[in-house]
């Protein structure tokens, strides 16, 4: 997508301005052919899955578990996807959903849930995610702490205030309706699975049809670049942070709807199944270059994996092996396109 | 079933709620009965209807949980009529709401299921028994009796219990004796209880637990909690540590610090520990088992349920609702009673 960034630092006006005028261009030329592989990737698996298992696999309720178990990772990776677009990295989501679950949870919030209804526990989740995303985006943008030790730092901390506040025991759901309505359906697709296409269908629009998106591209590929060029960077990078906050208190929703309880246990290593499925797609680990598309593609493939590995009764180990070999693959390919566009 | 295995679990039984006709079973119509008499003890482990059996448990992040998978796989492949699909060992409950999921559209005929966290994968049970399916929880309860047809577990309490009377045993005669525990993950009901259960005993002979702290079941976080503990109370005359595989990080802080000042009682029962103990040199007197052969017996009542056969040597012809393994201290007068079973770590 926006290559210039990447490939020219000295000068500074030219570098902005190209991104936003070629950008189309580039969205086709390379964005198509990355997400080709992608699919093909994916199309593999699915046969994979369809001739070793097709009586199980090729069903409707097979499809609709995959997507179930994609759609919560998969909103974590679309915040994930704007973070690591504009140059940072967020190691925190996890224990941000974990938070965010336990503190919409906790009987005095399932109390007035009781009297207000059950947005009450939703908004809770969602400011809870979005704050602790401030707190990332202003120690990062304003604090000029590196976005790993800053990341990381709310990891320990967030995990850690969830165990407080939850005193490492589960929380159930009482709420019958808030369960019913997210753990039920629409037009026989699962909620759940209609709040990720959302998700990352605004993901996409921002990302790709917005000023905001634009400038992401544009902190991400070179952030010194686009101050001078007039973008806020610190305000922008803050707010990137609070999106991937947010993201977090979404998916905390549904997997409090999935599980019926809120825990501090809850999303242990998605920070890195996130990352891993952002890569995957094709977003540059560097920044500046990021498709929402391509992130999608990298949460189904990893949720099919997982499918087809248990439908057909493999290892307990094979499982992460074949995982560590598709991250390396992926990476090497996009390696190769990335080298292939500049030296063009 | 080797003969000891059956004398715990006959002897473990806990409670009988008999389920012949609640909901959740399978119509059990009069002939169906007069089958399951007619197959009468000792014929259970022949041949029968073909069964499709689906597992899944927590990440075998540490030996007892590894046993577990393994002791399960191992029971299955006895019986030429149990196909067992066993999905990843993971600590994600969403991956883990998945592979049930999973099963009921694989349209096994059972699943014997250890979840991560009880509460949170009863929902997902509940839909497969709905389903159908025959739903056998093991070691951590769910948090509704319709989301299983029979529950096997370790008594959690009751090696509390047995730890605490233990230590009371040995130190009946010292009431300002310093006594501390070493805990596995505390978020867990699992600890609370056996911790529970440590505390009662020990009030039963005036004594309390002085100093506790908690580690995570692993090697490396028992080391780093013994360590801990060891700094802080500078007198202790007996441990209990919950697990014996953060037991293995626990004695190695020991020997770091050179302490012989107390003795230490294990938990869960592996096969190390037995040996220190029969071998009589290290700190640790004693261990109470937490059988991990809980999910061996979840295939094997699986299995009795879906060929409708009666546990053997019960005269009520319906499995148990709830199998509840005891939970014994190992000394060294009676170790060699419980190392064939004991898991190795």
């Amino acid at each position: 997508m926006s290559e210039a960034p990447l490939d020219t630092t000295t000068s500074t006006q030219a570098t902005v301005v190209p991104p936003t005028a070629q950008r189309n261009s580039g969205l086709l030329s390379t964005g198509v052919g990355r997400n080709l592989g992608l699919v093909v990737a994916l199309v593999v698996l699915c046969i994979v899955g369809a001739v070793t298992a097709g009586d199980t696999f090729a069903t409707g309720p097979n499809v609709l578990t995959i997507l179930r178990l994609a759609a919560t990772i998969g909103v974590v990776s679309i915040g994930m996807t704007f973070v690591i677009t504009g140059g940072g990295i967020d190691l925190s989501v996890g224990a941000i959903l974990a938070l965010s679950s336990v503190w919409a949870t906790t009987l005095a919030t399932q109390q007035m849930a009781d009297s207000y209804g059950w947005i009450v526990m939703a908004s809770t989740a969602l400011l809870v995610g979005a704050a602790c995303g401030l707190v990332n985006g202003i120690l990062v943008a304003y604090g000029k702490i590196v976005p790993f030790i800053a990341t990381l730092a709310m990891l320990a901390a967030a995990r850690g205030l969830a165990e407080t506040i939850s005193d490492r025991r589960t929380q159930i759901v009482a709420n019958n309706s808030f369960v019913d309505f997210f753990g039920g359906s629409l037009i026989g697709v699962p909620v759940l699975v209609w709040i990720f296409l959302l998700v990352a269908a605004a993901g996409w629009v921002v990302l790709n049809r917005t000023t905001f998106g634009r400038r992401t591209f544009a902190v991400g590929g070179n952030a010194e670049a686009a101050r001078l060029a007039g973008i806020k960077v610190q305000r922008h990078t803050a707010a990137l942070y609070v999106l991937a906050g947010l993201c977090c208190g979404i998916a905390a929703v549904m997997l409090m709807a999935r599980t019926t309880t809120g825990s501090s246990t809850h999303g242990q290593f998605y920070e890195l199944d996130a990352i891993a499925a952002v890569v995957i797609g094709g977003t540059l680990l560097s920044g500046g270059r990021g498709t929402i598309v391509g992130t999608v593609f990298g949460v189904l493939i990893f949720s099919t994996l997982n499918n087809v590995f248990t439908l057909n009764n493999l290892s307990i180990s094979a499982q992460s092996v074949a995982k560590g070999v598709i991250i390396v693959i992926a990476v090497l390919l996009q390696q190769r396109l990335a080298s292939r566009t500049t030296s063009s | 079933m080797s003969h000891s295995a059956r004398t715990i679990i006959v002897a473990g039984i806990g409670v009988l709620a008999l389920a012949a006709c609640t909901s959740n079973t399978p119509k059990a119509d009069p002939s169906d009965a007069a089958k399951t008499q007619a197959v009468s003890a000792g014929k259970n482990d022949e041949p029968g209807k073909k069964v499709k059996i689906g597992f899944s448990a927590p990440a075998a992040d540490h030996g007892w949980m590894g046993a577990i998978t393994k002791a399960t796989q191992a029971e299955a492949k006895k019986y030429s009529d149990v196909e067992l699909v066993v999905a990843e060992g993971t600590n994600d409950v969403n991956l883990q709401i998945s592979q049930v999921e999973t099963f009921i559209n694989q349209k096994v005929d059972a699943i014997v299921l250890l979840p991560f966290d009880g509460a949170a994968l009863t929902a997902v049970a509940t839909k497969a028994m709905e389903a159908g399916i025959t739903v056998v929880n093991v070691d951590r309860e769910f948090g509704s009796p319709a989301a299983a047809r029979t529950t096997v577990l370790g008594d959690n309490y009751g090696m509390g219990v047995s730890a605490g009377g233990y230590v009371c045993s040995q130190l009946k005669d010292k009431k300002d004796s310093i006594v501390a525990e070493i805990a596995g993950i505390d978020s867990l009901p699992l600890t609370q209880d056996r911790s529970k259960g440590f505390k009662d005993a020990l009030a039963g002979c005036g004594l309390k637990v002085n100093n506790r702290v908690a580690a995570e079941f692993t090697v490396e976080s028992g080391e780093k909690a013994a360590a801990n503990l060891l700094q802080a109370a500078p007198k202790i005359d007996a441990i209990w540590n919950h697990d014996d595989d953060q037991g293995v990080g626990v004695m190695a802080a020991i020997k770091n610090s050179n302490r012989k000042d107390f003795f230490l009682v294990g938990g869960a029962g592996s096969a190390n520990v037995m040996r220190d103990i029969k071998a009589g040199t290290s700190l640790v007197k004693a261990t109470v088992v937490y059988p991990s052969t809980q999910g061996a017996d979840g295939v094997r009542l699986a299995r009795l349920l879906l060929q409708k056969k009666a546990l053997g040597d019960l005269v009520e012809v319906e499995v148990p609702r709830k199998v509840q393994l005891f939970a014994p201290v190992v000394t060294k007068d009676n170790v060699d009673q419980y190392l064939p079973t004991a898991f190795e770590s």
